[in-house]
Order: structure tokens, then sequence, then C-alpha cells
């Protein structure tokens, strides 16, 4: 058909040939060449497609098909010609129809309408290859119309004598009952009577092939069809048949237990036995995916399992580590016992098997074998390719981070594997290594001096700055740092590292957080110097014991307390805030930041003001002091120390976990319209960007009262000698209004007895279990949503809300399909055994059935029985059922289909059909 | 099912592309895009499988290349790995038949034809054969079908045999 354009001469003599069009394709370079030469022919194509010869028209429709599928050209204005061919006398061109049909035919399409009729006719060719065509064609681009009207002529084919018909005819019943499951109704029992039709293997083979899809979508349905699969299983010796049923089985059998024990001894015999691989496997993973619970099949499935993995076959290894990922969850020893092939496929040349060998890895993982699993996997990340490096680290992370770092009881040991793996050159997962660090940082109060002395590690190695994967970490280290510097040996340290000059390498979001670090930094430092018996002391000991919820006024109440009982301890610590180490800090802070001030960038430039606004002004008054040093006692008095104490006040409030839902739980303003577009306002942002840069100078007031101005209002009021007061509240009201929505919240304080305390550093296993019994908590409160309490857990409620959503709901369809098969099945079966004593009656009482359904319930049991005998009423059946859709089965359907369907009653029946 | 059957060369261009379920055409040239991408990253003398997520979690790739051809079969998890690799063979060996020796030409200038195996062996989505001596025998007819408009008896076995392309 593609050498010759066919039997006419002259035609092939003005046309171009689909051969001709290849040639000419392969002659012209890809690109714009090609692409010209396609447009040309195209539009030859469409000059000769309207052709009334039909040879033309047909190799242009050829020609045009070709384009489509291997070039992408839309060719869905030529339907109505495919169309058209395909009603051709001739086979080739109704061949040339069809293919370009069924390769560019749209379910939406009108044009479909027009094909019907020629479908219904070639369906009923004698020929059968011309059956073989619309079978074809219908199958992919089959729609409820055309189901709907070709469901007789389907039906039909269904026992045909041709064998090649009738496979197809089945293979396409399911395209047919998905686009209409109504069809199942009368399509149903002669399927099920192919699963018969040992006379050929593939006609058993489409139809198992089809109950295959069938079951997989909603298994219930086919129980009562066990024993028909019970006997393939032992009669069949055809691999693909066995597969398909074993596939069957493990659906079956997880609805109904009874099934297993019968058929699990049978699926070992084939696992034995068998010489395929593809059916051993199968085997193998229908007894560790569905048959778990017998011991002896998991055992000798195992077994199977190391002779794949020992293979020197890569698929077979490679499927043996899949299913070895099977077993794992029921079976762990399995994975256990061959630890060290897992182990060394980690370094297969087969990323496949790498993949899979890193899955089982993490299956293996708990909280006992978690720090010695990371350490092998750290060993192999740095050996292995970028790539699969970070899928190393990802699955790590993932896996640590589950359920709320569940499997992590050495939190230190984390902190410091985070850091490892920032430092492994081809990190990648620097996001996921940021958050996390925070997270702990949040969550986990105890671990927050390693968490600063680690994020210190990562801040003072100036080799990282260099690396902008790691940014993203020394973001979360920087932020660290300054949020919880109290737990800092050494501040200066910390301030040197983050004014180092590398940092101008970082992107400015993230300088800007080096910077606000530096501000805190700097607070803590002035807090301590200035107002020693709130310093350290104050901080470690106090912050640390509060209950992250404590109120403002609470907190207030505290100070004044500890203002009065200054401690010795304090004084001690004072040394290490010298007048001198306070003063070379000021100064290293204004020389480094100073020429930041200027910076393009709005974020970084208000940052820098704001650090520079107090510095400056803590300087002026300190070196003023400077030798007075009698009037260090009345430092308390300066204005930089109420500032000060204002900050770290406002500072000194923990951060917690924020819930994945707090954003929806802010009520929408009244008049506030968020869909609104905002293009208009274009030109008026223009202006108001200009002054926001503007209002950044410290003598101008701010306009937007936004997060990091609330701190350079502060300052500009400081200026204008204005109440502290006023700042302060501003800032409160900040932070409350936020507190809000940062989970651990001043309602802790009073709700303390129900919230088990989570912050004592001495205790870090405690702390673990804290955050263990925090998540159960969170757990049970998802039975009473009314509660409306931010928790610092809700983060896991959250999770626990979302999964029913993610639950697959069955297609809709598939139902219907379900139920109509329910319906015919257990029709079929009560009709049998009405058919026995009183002779055949189902022909003609299809509307009988659902009558009889009630009563199945009941007889499930004699119904085995009745099945030998019914095979042969089965057949007469069948052949009146033939006569009768003849004169108007069509109708029959849909009347049956309106007919209201008692499904309710079935479902309660699981027959003991093998017992 | 199977959901696609495509091949390619190893220059990334399409010479038989069949999908099972509706696809517009610029999905599937997506498709052939990403998985010509996945393919060539992959080093020689590794497993067929391509764990794939084109087309939702559970379908699987399976590949086998022949000399410069990449024969590709997505399927879902109704179908066993090794059976459809089997099935591949089957297609191949049917193509070596009809061609003697078969190379990427044969499959260049034989769209038709290619189409026409394929279509013997899987219908919608579903195996329908798996002999090919079968659809050898089957492609036999078609052609002659093909040939003598008028005839729809089918000739003697023994005239039988593959004739030209």
């Amino acid at each position: 058909m593609s050498g010759g354009g066919g039997p006419s001469l002259m035609d092939s003599l003005f046309q171009r040939t689909l051969d001709d069009l290849i040639k000419g394709i392969r002659l012209h370079l890809p690109g714009a060449a090609q692409s010209s030469f396609i447009s040309k022919s195209l539009d030859e194509i469409r000059r000769e497609i309207k052709s009334t010869d039909s040879q033309t028209k047909s190799t242009a429709l050829q020609k045009l098909t070709y384009l489509h599928s291997l070039h992408g050209i839309d060719m869905s204005w030529a339907a109505f010609h495919a169309v058209e061919l395909t009603s051709s006398p001739s086979f080739l061109h109704k061949k040339t129809g069809y293919l370009a049909a069924s390769l560019s035919f749209r379910p939406s399409m009108d044009v479909l309408l027009l094909l019907t009729n020629q479908l219904r006719k070639d369906l009923s060719s004698t020929n059968q290859h011309e059956a073989s065509l619309a079978l074809e064609c219908l199958s992919v681009i089959c729609t409820p119309d055309f189901a709907r009207d070709l469901t007789p002529d389907i039906f039909t084919l269904l026992s045909s004598g041709k064998n090649s018909i009738r496979k197809k005819a089945i293979a396409c019943l399911l395209m047919v009952f998905s686009q209409y499951p109504d069809a199942v109704r009368v399509c149903f029992k002669r399927l099920v009577d192919n699963l018969e039709s040992a006379d050929n293997v593939q006609t058993l083979a489409a139809t198992v092939g089809v109950f295959c899809e069938l079951a997989s979508k909603e298994p219930r349905s086919y129980i009562p069809l066990a024993p028909e699969f019970y006997r393939i299983l032992v009669d069949s010796r055809n691999n693909w048949v066995l597969i398909k049923v074993l596939k069957i089985f493990a659906h079956l059998a997880k609805l109904e237990p009874r099934l297993a024990k019968k058929v699990v001894e049978l699926i070992c015999d084939h696992m034995k036995q068998s010489e395929a691989k593809s059916l051993v496997f199968e085997c193998v993973r229908t007894i560790v995916s569905s048959f778990y619970e017998y011991e002896f099949a998991v055992k000798l499935a195992v077994v199977k399992i190391r002779e794949f993995l020992l293979d020197s076959d890569l698929n077979l290894r490679y499927l043996g580590l899949q299913g070895l990922l099977l077993v794992a969850p029921n079976h762990l020893w399995a994975v256990l016992e061959n630890k060290e092939v897992v182990i060394k496929s980690l370094s297969d040349v087969d990323r496949n098997i790498k993949l899979e060998a890193l899955r089982l890895v993490m299956s293996m993982v708990s909280d006992d074998n978690v720090v010695e699993i990371c350490r092998v996997l750290i060993g192999y990340a740095l050996k292995s390719d970028p790539e699969f490096c970070n899928e190393i680290l990802r699955s790590m992370l993932s896996t640590c981070y589950r359920n709320v770092y569940e499997i992590i009881i050495d939190f230190d040991w984390y902190v410091s594997l985070l850091a490892e793996m920032a430092r492994i050159p081809h990190c990648q997962n620097g996001e996921e290594i940021e958050f996390q660090l925070i997270d702990i940082g949040m969550r986990v109060k105890a671990v927050r001096p390693e968490l600063v002395r680690v994020g210190r590690g990562l801040l003072i190695d100036p080799a990282l700055l260099g690396s902008p994967f790691i940014h993203r970490i020394l973001s979360a280290a920087a932020w660290v740092s300054g949020e919880y510097v109290k737990f800092s040996r050494n501040p200066f340290e910390i301030m040197e590292a983050l004014l180092q000059p590398r940092t101008n390498l970082l992107p400015p979001s993230i300088r800007s957080v080096y910077i606000h670090s530096t501000f805190k930094v700097l607070s803590f430092f002035l807090h301590s110097f200035l107002l020693p018996g709130k310093g350290v002391n104050s901080s470690l000991s106090n912050f640390v014991d509060i209950e992250p919820g404590f109120t403002y006024s609470e907190s207030e109440q505290e100070f004044t307390e500890i203002d009065h009982a200054t401690s010795s301890s304090g004084l001690n610590k004072r040394d290490t805030f010298t007048q001198e180490a306070v003063v070379n800090m000021l100064t290293l802070v204004i020389t480094s930041l100073t020429p930041l001030a200027e910076s393009h960038d709005v974020e970084i430039q208000e940052r820098v003001r704001n650090v520079l606004g107090l510095a400056q002004l803590a300087q002026q008054e300190i070196s003023c002091n400077h030798d007075q040093k009698e009037k260090m006692v009345d430092k308390v008095d300066l204005k930089t120390s109420i500032i000060i104490r204002l900050i770290n006040d406002a500072l000194s409030e923990d951060f917690g976990p924020v819930s994945f839902s707090a954003q929806e739980r802010v009520p929408v303003p009244n008049g506030l319209v968020l869909e609104e577009n905002l293009s208009k306002l274009d030109s008026l942002c223009a202006d108001v960007q200009l002054s926001i840069s503007e209002s950044f100078s410290l003598v101008k007031p701010i306009l937007l009262p936004t997060d990091g101005d609330s701190i350079s209002n502060q300052q500009n009021e400081e200026e204008s000698e204005t109440s502290p007061a006023e700042s302060m509240s501003l800032l409160a009201e900040h932070r409350k209004r936020h507190g809000l929505f940062y989970l651990p919240s001043d309602h802790n304080k009073n709700a303390s007895s129900s919230f088990p305390p989570a912050n004592d550093p001495n205790q870090r296993d405690n702390d673990v279990e804290d955050l263990v019994k925090l998540t159960e908590e969170s757990l049970v409160l998802k039975r009473k949503p009314s509660s409306s309490r931010p928790r610092p857990v809700v983060v896991k409620l959250d999770e626990g809300e979302r999964l029913p959503i993610t639950v697959k709901k069955t297609d809709e369809n598939d139902d219907l399909i379900s139920g109509a098969v329910r319906d015919v099945l257990l029709g079929n079966e009560a009709s049998l055994r009405s058919s026995n004593p009183s002779g055949r009656r189902k022909g003609e009482s299809h509307s009988k059935d659902k009558v009889e359904n009630s009563e199945t319930g009941n007889l499930s049991k004699r119904r085995s029985k009745h099945r030998n005998h019914g095979k042969n009423v089965e057949d007469k059946e069948e052949n009146s059922e033939k006569s009768k859709k003849k004169s108007g089965g069509r109708h029959k359907a849909r009347r049956r289909a309106d007919g209201g369907i008692d499904v309710a009653v079935q479902k309660q029946v699981i027959p003991d059909f093998l017992l | 099912m199977i959901r696609a059957v495509i091949v390619i060369n190893d220059q990334g261009k399409p010479r038989l592309v069949k999908f099972y379920d509706y696809q517009p055409v610029e999905k599937q040239q997506e498709i052939i895009r990403n998985v010509y991408g996945v393919l060539c990253s992959r080093a020689e003398n590794v497993s067929n499988f391509v764990q794939d997520s084109t087309f939702g979690p559970d379908t699987r790739l399976v590949y086998k290349t022949f000399a410069t051809l990449f024969f590709i079969v997505i399927f879902d998890d109704s179908e066993n790995e090794l059976a459809i690799l089997d099935l591949m063979q089957v297609f191949v060996e049917t193509l070596d038949k009809c061609f003697g020796n078969v190379c990427e030409l044969d499959i260049v200038f034989n769209f038709n034809k290619v189409h026409t195996i394929l279509d013997e062996i899987i219908l919608g989505g579903q195996v329908v054969e798996m002999s090919s001596s079968e659809v050898v025998k089957a492609l036999d007819d078609i052609t002659r079908l093909q040939k003598n408009p008028n005839s729809i008896v089918r000739v003697p076995k023994s005239i039988s045999g593959w004739q030209g392309r």
C-alpha cells in the first residue's frame, strides 16, 4: 500500500505518494527547510483530499495521517474526509480512513456521529478484517453514543465463530463498558462465557484481561466469579493468562480472605514450577502484596526474590528490589536478610536500581538505627553522582522529618547531620535543610544551644558563602544565631561572622536576614551590658523556663521582680560584656554596615538603618560615660537602656511552628475585595514605592506599618523625643496580632496542665517524648475541631484533616459498571436457580431478576451446586437471548437501565463458593 | 492496560506513535520529548524499566533498544513488566518476519503496515495476539485484500509468503 501509489498510473504520476513525502522530508534538513516542505505538502494535500477520486483522496489522507502522527500536524479539518473513506468499497481506502480516524479523532468531534452507521455496517461485515478495522477504531475513539448504539453489534461478535474477531470484540468491550456502563447488562454474561473458551487461548487471554481491568477498579462485584478464575488458575498453561488471573486474585483476596486460603498453595506451586520469570515474579508480587499473612508462602517468595536479586540480569535485580519493597511493610525481616545486597545496590550503575535500593534502605530506618544508616548514606552521598547524591539527601531529610521527627531521638546529632549535609559539595536541598533547621529550632527548645553552635560553624566558614546552593542554609544559620543568640558562647564572634566581607556574595533577601540577625545580636549584647541583671542570666534561665505562651504583662512582671533581685551570677557574666567589648562591637557594626545604608535593596537598606540607628545611639551614650566609671551604676537610666529593654522584651517572645491552616483562619476583613483587579493601581504604586524609599531615612516618619518598620519607628520616635511607650505598644500589638497565629501563644499558661512542658534544657530525651506526646495530643484534638485555640502541633492536626480529601474516589463510571455487573451476575445466578426446576424463563424474565435478587442472599450457598447444572442451561439461554437481541435488545437494555438496582442487598452477600 | 506504544530513533525522532487513550497531539509530542530525554540519560547495559510519572503515579515504562531504535511501551499496574518485554520481542520478531531483517528505514517507509501489525497485537490497550506467526498470517490476508479489492475469500495458505513492500 505504501510502496505503490495504487492501481491508477495516472494518479501516481500527478500525486506524491506517502513514500515520496517521506523521502522529501528526509531530504530536507530539520528546521526551516523541512517545515516549509511540510507546509507545501500540506497545501497539496488540502487540494488532493477534495478529489472525487477515492484513490487520490486516500493517498492524501495517508500522507496527512503520517504528518499528524509523527510530525504533530493538526488534521482535525480532514475528519470528514476520513469518515467518507471508511465507507469506501475498497478495503485499502477503508483502512486508510479508519487509521486516520483512530489516530486523530477527538471524543468531542461532531463528525463522529456520521461514523456510527458505518461502524455498525463494518462490525457486521462478513469480512473479518473489516470488522477488525471497526473494532480497532472503536476501541480508541469510543464515546458514550457509540457505545450505546453499537452494543448490540458487539454483543453479537462476542460469540463469533472467528476467534480473531471474538478476541478483538472482547478487548473492545472494556472501552465500551467505561463509556456506557449499561452495556454490561447486555454483554456481561457472554463475556463470562468466554472464560470457558479453552479452545482459543488468545480469546481467554483477552477475557481475563478485561476482567483484570474491571476488577482493579472495583473488585467486589467479581467475587462470585472466583470459581471460574480458580479453574483457569488450575487448568491454564498460558503464562499471559495466568498472570492476569493472579492479578485478579490479588484484587479479590483483599476483600475475601477465605479465597486466599484456597489459592495460596496453588500460587506457590506455580512459583516453584514455572520456568517463566514473568509468571514467577507475578506470583511473588501477588503473595507479598495480598497474601502476606501466609508465612510459608512469603518465605518461598522471599527465596525467589533473593534469586532475582542475585541474578546477573539487571531487569530481574530491579524487580527483585521492587518485590522486596513490597514485602517490607509487613515482613521487614526479608529486607534485613538481604541487607548486604540492598546496600551494595546503592552503588549500582543503574539509576533505577540505586533508587529502589535507597527506598529499601529508607524502609529499614527506625529510631534505633537511624544514626547508623544516615552515616552510611552520607558516605554513599559523597561518592555518588550529584543527582543521586541529592536523591539520597532528599530521602534522608524526608524520612527524618516524617511525623514531625518521629524517629529522631538525639536532636543534637540530627542538627549536626544537617550541617554535615550542607557541606556536601553537590547538596541542592538547601531549602529543605533551611526549613528543618528553623523548624527544629522552634519545636525543640532543648536543641537550641547545639543549633547555635552548629549555626556558628556554618556562619564563620567563609568558603561556604561561595556556593549558591548553601545560601538558604546560611540564611537559616543566621536566623538561628540571631534568634537564639543568648545560647551563644561568644556573641562577638557571631557578629563578626555575620558581617564578614564575603557576605556581599549573598542575595539581598538572605543578606537582610543576616542584618536582622546582627540587630538581634547587638541588642542582646547591649542588653547584657547595660542591664546585667536581666542579661545572660535571665535569658538563660527565665526565657527558657517561661512557658512559650507567656503574655506580655506577665513578662513585665517577671522583669520587675528580677530588677529587684539582681543576682550575683549576673555580675559574673558581666565580665564578658565589658565596656571595651561593647565599644568594639559598636565600632564593628557601624563600620561594616555604614556602606550598606545606601543599598539599592530596600530590605537591606531598611534593616541596616535600624541597626545603625541603635548602634549610633548606643555609641554616643556609652562613650560619653566612658571615663566616668563611677557613673556605671546609672546605666540603667540611660536612654539606650530603656530602648534596649523594650527591644529585648519584644524580641524575647518565642516563635513557634505555624499551622498550615493559620492563614485560612484569618477572617477576611469587611469590605476587602481580594479578587479585585489591581492593574489600575500601577500608577499609584509607582508613587508609593518612591515614598517608601524616602521614608527610610531616619528622621522622616514611616508611612507603612510593615514588619521591620515598627522597629525603625521606635528609633524615630526616640530621636524625636516621643514617649517610648507608644512604640512599645506598637510592637506589642504587632506581636499580639500575629501571635494569634504563632502557635505557642498566650493561652498556654492557663492550659499548662493539659500541655506537657517541653522546655527543660537538661533533659533532651524528655523533650522528645514531650514532642511525641504533643503530637499525640494533637491527634486527639482532631476529634474536637470546635477548639479554636492554636497549639504548637496543630501542624499535625492539619495533616490529619487533609487526609480524607486525598483518598482516591472511585470513578462514577466504575460504580455504574460494578452495579450493573452485580445486577447481572446475581441475576444470572438467581435465574439459573429458578430455571433448573421450572424450565427456562430467563429470556423473557429479565425484569423478574430484580425480585429474585433479594433471595440470592440466602441461597448463595446453594449456588455453587447449581453452577454445574447451569452450564448447559446457560448455553441454551444464550441462544434464546441472542434471538431476542435481534428483535429488540437495545430497548431492553435501556429499559433495564431505568429500573432501580437493588445493590444494597447484594453488597451484604459474600458467597463462599470455594468452601 | 497498555497506554501507549512508541518507537523513536536515537535522535529522538518518532517512528511509530500509538496512544490507547486519547491524547491531544501536542501532549503526545511532549510525552515523546520527555521520554526521549529520560532514555538518553540512561547508560547502556542498565535495566529496561523506567519509573515514569508522565501518565500518573502507577504507570511504568519499558523500553528496549534495537539498533538505532527505542521501542517503548507505557502501561499501568494491570500488566507484568517481564511479560511486556516478551510482548515487545513478539512485536519486533513480527516486524522482522515481515520485512526480513528489519531496520529503521523499513519502519520509516511502512507507516501503514507497521500500524497494521501493531493493531493485530494490541487492541484498545489489551494484548490480543502473542504469536508472531498468527500476526503474519493475518497480515498476509490484509495485504491480499488491499491488492484485490474484490476478493474477500481467503487464499490458500500455500501461496502465502511476504510479497514486496
